[in-house]
């Protein structure tokens, strides 16, 4: 009752204020205009920061791949899981609130249609979570373990470094949980703050035996899930929470497969390169253009998409035309998977290893 | 109504029935002359229904006094009776969970009811199994001593919980163990080249020399490959992790494959959290999975006085919701039994089953470890001597008829030559090639991998002399 007042007051605050004007939007975060931020009179506009700054580039719509919805990244991994569920009979959905459709609501309708011993809440325990999925993958069938958000991916580390990644190694290819895939909602949203808006990519790029993968949108979120899913080793699929509602594409209703340790060239330049993902790839696709409209320098964008294993010879090859590369990454500048790259591009153009 | 959260549509409709309930109670109190406004029987209306933060003022309400055991809690979280005496429960540990046996410590059986009676065949492949066990124990520690293999870790006084366990199973029953478990594969019959192979990281080892020495696995077997970590296997089986044993039940229930896991840890690992995520998902998500606990007395050299201050293992199943039980693990008809029991009612039930068995750590904890730097030869001794599996079994066998000193003395030898074999046949083998030391990183051999195996491979076409590759398969 007085969360609807304080709602409706605002709301009329709003229609009083005018449409632009003084008010501040978390641009791109996709938020319900009940949360617009009033700027107080008197007081300094630019004390405002803003606090995400991209816009969302859709790529044109995919013609080879049957019948397209409008959906946005959410719907889209819904339509992956519920294209996986119909396919694969052993697959199983499994988290923390996965049952009634996910704080994401990336699960919603998918316990009704395919049961209660298939889409399933866990208790509250991210290293059981990954624990039980793996076991579940050593038998044969198809695991999908939700990680509320990627912030809380570190209980399970230890499972996840020390157990999937070795599983298949250590045992001599006796036993493999490659049928594992772990989802979680990744990377800053504008007002997730320390525990939800991390970008833990790095952190698992070291580890031999996993494959990371980060889409940009939501056609290439449902073709490299589906991918990931049907990938004979573990993999984790970071999901841009900022592009859950905020991407909205025209997205195939039927199943498709992105390949995975594959860049894609978005955008063809001649003298630089830029490389990024995820939700940073729509940030450089705007430097892009600014880079040629202000400086006329001609850029290529390369959209990484998997991270590990990672498409060495795409991103080195441009590079060894160009003058130089840019990697571009919106998160924490201690060590990160940029400087591993950034060491790794030049010994393959200069070496060829 | 300020401050109270919102009223579901459901909600908001009970609310409307119970105002006209009791409206209609209030007006018959009156009619009949009762003096106490609402009454108790309005009020049981109003707990049954369950609607909370009913600010109801009715100006008699204040004088009444409600005995607490006439409404019931509704919280969603426990059923439960109030108290209104202030009390810690005391948790037991001066006489905790008892221990179920069979077997006195002379191997006579106390109770004839509980006697498993298993034919002879059976209880002699108990025996030889346990046997071949220690054997082989023996001659692996000393070729470690040797500097023949690495590292070792013996199984001495633990063989009655792996082979009464093994035995109450099947054998596609899927098993995660930690790395005490040798005898549950010795008594799937893996053959002694393999025991031997994976210890010698040689060329048949079917681990392709990758792991220390005793992490066996075999598919065959439906053993799953032991890891280090410890309890990481209980989530999964559901290993010293337990959970993936615990996805592997819940696996098997949906194949209705009819099977069970069983995932062994001993009480260190116990403490991972692991295991706590184990038994919680075993038991919410309903899986058919035993979860065996070897309580040995000490994890290298911590006792289990500095491990956990509770009631041992078997005390923390109930927490979860979890059948447990505490059995002599030296008593191998005991262990025999109750993981017979657990089994048959795991999978017809679709519960989980915890097992403690309690038992003691007669060896090192590997050969990295020397336990006189933490506990007297005494101690050791005592049950080495006075409460040993072997030793109990066979006084069993002995007053059955079934085995004497003769057979021992032969047996004894049999099985010493059988190791002894295996083990010389193991040394003469070669490492596996090195060009395997980049492959089953994944399923398909990244671009990346195959350029370190070829930088590697050209590495010692140049300096092939600095390496000892006569010891490695071409």
């Amino acid at each position: 009752m007085a969360v609807a007042a304080a709602i409706a007051c605002r709301l009329l605050r709003l229609r009083a204020a005018g449409a632009g004007g003084h008010w501040r939007r978390l641009r791109g975060a996709g938020l319900p205009r009940g949360f617009l931020q009033p700027a107080s009179a008197g007081e300094d506009a630019a004390q405002w920061r803003r606090v995400a700054h991209f816009t969302f580039q859709p790529d044109p719509e995919p013609l080879e791949y049957g019948q397209t919805q409008k959906m946005n990244l959410f719907q889209a991994v819904t339509s992956a899981l519920d294209n996986s569920l119909a396919k694969d009979p052993t697959a199983v959905i499994f988290g923390e609130d996965v049952a009634f459709g996910g704080v994401f609501r990336c699960t919603v309708g998918l316990r009704d249609k395919y049961g209660k011993d298939r889409v399933f809440n866990t208790p509250l325990c991210e290293q059981g979570i990954v624990g039980f999925g793996i076991g579940i993958a050593v038998t044969g069938a198809t695991a999908i373990a939700e990680i509320q958000f990627a912030d809380y991916i570190f209980p399970a580390f230890d499972q996840i470094v020390n157990e999937a990644a070795k599983y298949r190694y250590r045992s001599g290819d006796l036993f493999n949980c490659g049928s594992l895939t772990i989802r979680a909602p990744w990377g800053c949203v504008g007002h997730g703050a320390v525990y939800h808006s991390q970008s833990p990519e790095a952190f698992f790029a070291h580890c031999p035996g996993i494959k990371v993968v980060v889409p940009r949108s939501p056609f290439q979120a449902k073709g490299l899930l589906l991918s990931c899913i049907e990938d004979k080793n573990p993999c984790i699929f970071f999901e841009p929470k900022i592009l859950y509602r905020a991407a909205v594409e025209q997205v195939p209703v039927e199943p498709y497969n992105i390949p995975l340790s594959q860049a894609e060239v978005i955008q063809e330049g001649s003298d630089v390169t830029l490389v990024a993902w995820g939700t940073q790839v729509h940030v450089i696709r705007e430097v892009a253009s600014m880079a040629q409209e202000k400086l006329g320098v001609s850029c290529e964008v390369i959209d990484l998409r998997t991270i590990i294993p990672w498409d060495v010879d795409t991103v080195c090859k441009l590079v060894l035309c160009f003058i130089g590369c840019f990697l571009s990454y919106d998160k924490i500048m201690s060590p990160s998977f940029i400087h591993y790259m950034l060491n790794a591009t030049p010994r393959c153009m200069f070496w060829n290893t | 109504m300020k401050g109270q959260p919102p009223l579901s549509p459901r909600r908001g409709r009970i609310l409307e029935g119970l105002l006209a309930n009791m409206a209609v109670v209030t007006a018959a109190a009156r009619v009949l002359g009762s003096s106490r406004g609402l009454g108790q029987d309005g009020l049981l209306l109003l707990r049954r229904l369950g609607v909370r933060g009913l600010a109801i003022s009715h100006p008699q309400r204040q004088q009444q006094r409600f005995s607490s055991l006439d409404d019931k809690p509704q919280f969603p979280g426990a059923s439960a009776e109030f108290i209104d005496k202030l009390e810690f429960i005391q948790p037991n540990v001066i006489s905790g969970i008892p221990i179920y046996r069979v077997m006195d410590r002379q191997g006579q059986i106390i109770n004839p009811s509980e006697d498993p009676n298993l034919p002879q065949e059976k209880v002699l492949k108990f025996y030889k199994s346990m046997t071949l066990l220690n054997t082989m124990d023996r001659i692996l520690y000393e070729s470690q001593r040797q500097g023949r293999i690495s590292f070792y870790m013996t199984n001495y006084g633990e063989e009655g919980t792996h082979v009464g366990s093994a035995a109450a199973l099947d054998n596609t029953d899927l098993v995660f163990g930690q790395y005490r478990e040798a005898g549950v594969l010795m008594y799937r019959d893996y053959p002694l080249e393999l025991f031997m192979a994976q210890c010698y990281g040689n060329v048949s080892d079917l681990g392709k020399g990758r792991q220390m020495p005793v992490h066996y696995g075999c598919k065959e077997r439906h053993f799953v490959t032991i890891s280090s970590p410890l309890a990481t296997q209980i989530p999964q089986g559901e290993d010293a992790h337990p959970g993936p044993a615990v996805g592997a039940a819940y696996a098997a229930k949906r194949a209705n494959a009819n099977r069970v896991v069983i995932c062994y840890f001993g009480e260190g690992a116990a403490s991972e959290g692991d295991a706590h995520a184990g038994f919680n998902f075993a038991a919410t998500l309903e899986c058919p999975i035993i979860f065996f606990c070897r309580n040995n007395g000490y994890a290298i050299s911590t006792p289990t006085s500095e491990q956990y201050r509770g009631d041992g293992i078997a005390a923390r199943g109930p927490g979860y919701g979890i059948m447990s039980i505490r059995v002599d693990g030296n008593d191998v008809f005991a262990v025999y039994n109750a993981t017979k029991e657990a089994r048959r009612r795991a999978v017809a039930e679709n519960q989980p089953f915890l097992i403690e068995a309690m038992t003691y750590r007669i060896g090192h904890h590997s050969t990295s470890d020397d336990s006189s730097a933490y506990r007297s030869v005494d101690e050791v001794n005592y049950w080495d001597k006075q409460d040993h599996p072997i030793s109990r079994l066979r006084h069993y066998l002995q007053s059955r008829g079934w085995w004497d000193d003769e057979q021992e003395k032969d047996w004894r030898k049999q099985s010493r030559k059988k190791v002894m074999e295996a083990f010389e046949q193991a040394e003469r083998k070669p490492k596996p090639n090195f060009s395997l030391l980049f492959s089953d990183v994944y399923q398909e051999m990244p671009a990346q991998l195959r350029k370190q195996q070829e930088s590697l491979a050209r590495h010692l076409q140049t300096y092939g002399e600095h390496y000892p590759l006569d010891h490695f398969e071409k």
